[in-house]
């Protein structure tokens, strides 16, 4: 359970205590992480199945690391080699899987809404590892809790320390680039408003969906005016697939208006400007290689994070009896 | 047992540490078994050092990754850090708590103390020993030996942990 949520399929149902009380775990997940022996016995026993209906590498491999280092037994599943391209659904592909008794199923899909739909038919729990434009949860704590590291001054730190989460109220934090299909962007504007952060998206126009006012963004169409003054900056994807169609012409034309390079870095950012994204990085399109690899960069502390926080996703979710939960058993 | 009995009972405890350390070799290292160990821990290593005149390297951990009753608590435990910086392999390690009860406890310390390394030897210093074990595990080294019933509970409270005075006590479950 997290809080009172038995699945996590976005960080918009979570309160300010829900997010720490993930984020405060996963420090201990972290030190589990750089063992030697990076193996605990905790989840021995329960099986956790990766349903993956979309393409990945980081965040697939971020879950299944998390379960098998907390003994759980983790099966992957991809949709391109399944009985989906036979036609089944789902639902159907959901219960049939749940009819093996997993605890966790980890579910990717290319369809805002799809884990919340699995998590109405499974009595299983289920996590979200990104749908459609929707949310993506996980990566959502794992920036935050990358930002916290960065803010408290231990990003990078030989030994684990615990970040301040407190360190987030007050911090302008920038996202940059296709905000209208960023399950990212949504699940970070969630997470850092939820902690007190003030959040500036910028991208073109077409980027950029109507309303996100209300979500308590400041909406910004010059790159110079939503980095400059920001404690950190997160440059999303530019998605290959967009690319050409009328949302923006091309690379070379997004890269120079949206991206950053070393000399916009440079002259633009304040000297502690930290700069995330979610990865895959198009190199040289929104992250040019000096800035992606540079002494800002904390992109791979998020990856190392991300396994830290997916542990303590999974033992929140995995570690309880749940129907005993439900039933008001609690003492 | 109040704050006197309780130094006394510290101090003879890292004696007979050191004396059992000597026994076989191995370096010292002192390792708090949280929440309840790690003042405790911290005041054996100082008298340690009163011995030995060198304080020995000092960890804490957290055994709620290691517990064996997950499935059966509603809620998923308050995990904490573990904070070992020392190597483990070929050191006696005195793995240090208040209160030795159904011993299960231990047995998580020490499953979680081996993934650390391979220690020489592993030495159990308890200030209580209530009884009631539920697992075969005997502490080394005891402050006090006490036959409690199941229905009560003992409390070490320490001056580190906020209260104005260290003392023992027993009372009634269920009521903190």
């Amino acid at each position: 359970m997290i809080g009172k949520h038995r699945h996590l399929t976005g960080l918009e149902p979570l309160s300010r205590d829900d997010l720490l009380s993930v984020m405060e775990l996963a420090t201990s997940m972290k030190e589990v992480l750089r063992r030697p022996i990076k193996k605990v016995p905790t989840l021995r026993g329960k099986a956790v199945v990766n349903l993956f209906f979309e393409a990945s590498t980081r965040t697939r491999t971020s879950f299944e690391t998390a379960a098998k280092i907390l003994s759980a037994d983790a099966v992957n599943w991809t949709s391109s080699s399944s009985s989906v391209t036979k036609g089944e659904t789902l639902v159907d592909t959901a219960r049939n899987i749940e009819a093996m008794h997993p605890d966790i199923l980890v579910i990717r899909h290319p369809s805002s809404g799809a884990p919340q739909l699995v998590a109405d038919h499974v009595s299983c729990a289920v996590v979200s590892a990104g749908d459609g434009a929707h949310e993506h949860p996980t990566q959502g704590l794992l920036d935050l809790y990358t930002l916290a590291e960065h803010f408290t001054g231990i990003a990078g730190a030989p030994a684990v320390a615990a970040p301040d989460f407190g360190t987030l109220a007050g911090k302008t934090v920038a996202i940059v680039g296709d905000v209208s299909h960023s399950r990212v962007a949504r699940s970070n504007l969630h997470g850092l408003t939820k902690l007190g952060a003030k959040v500036r998206v910028c991208g073109p126009p077409t980027m950029i969906p109507e309303g996100i006012e209300a979500m308590g963004a400041e909406v910004h169409h010059q790159l110079r005016g939503a980095v400059e003054g920001a404690d950190a900056v997160i440059m999303l994807r530019i998605q290959h697939e967009r690319i050409g169609d009328p949302l923006i012409p091309g690379t070379r034309e997004y890269s120079k208006f949206w991206g950053l390079n070393e000399k916009k870095a440079a002259e633009w950012l304040t000297p502690s400007c930290a700069i995330l994204h979610p990865g895959p990085i198009n190199r040289g399109v929104e992250l040019s290689p000096e800035v992606a690899d540079g002494a800002r960069s904390v992109i791979l502390d998020q990856v190392e994070n991300g396994v830290a926080v997916r542990m303590a996703v999974l033992y929140l979710l995995a570690g309880g009896a749940h129907e005993a939960a439900e039933g008001g058993a609690r003492s | 047992m109040n704050a006197d009995g309780i130094e006394r009972a510290l101090a003879r405890m890292a004696q007979e540490v050191v004396e059992r350390a000597r026994e076989r070799g191995g370096d010292l290292a002192v390792v708090g078994i949280r929440r309840g160990g790690v003042h405790l821990a911290q005041r054996l290593r100082k008298q340690i050092a009163a011995f030995t005149g060198t304080e020995p390297p000092m960890g804490t951990l957290d055994i709620s990754l290691y517990r064996d009753d997950l499935s059966e608590l509603a809620v998923a435990p308050v995990v904490g850090p573990t904070d070992i910086r020392f190597p483990v392999t070929g050191k006696t390690i005195v793995l240090v708590d208040d209160v030795l009860y159904t011993g299960r406890t231990v047995r998580a310390a020490l499953d979680e103390l081996v993934d650390f390394g391979r220690p020489r030897r592993v030495l159990l210093a308890v200030l209580v020993d209530r009884g009631g074990r539920e697992l075969p595990i005997a502490a080394d080294v005891v402050g006090v030996q006490l036959q409690v019933p199941d229905r009560d509970q003992v409390e070490v409270r320490l001056v580190e942990g906020g209260v104005k005075e260290d003392e023992v006590l027993v009372k009634p479950r269920g009521n903190t």
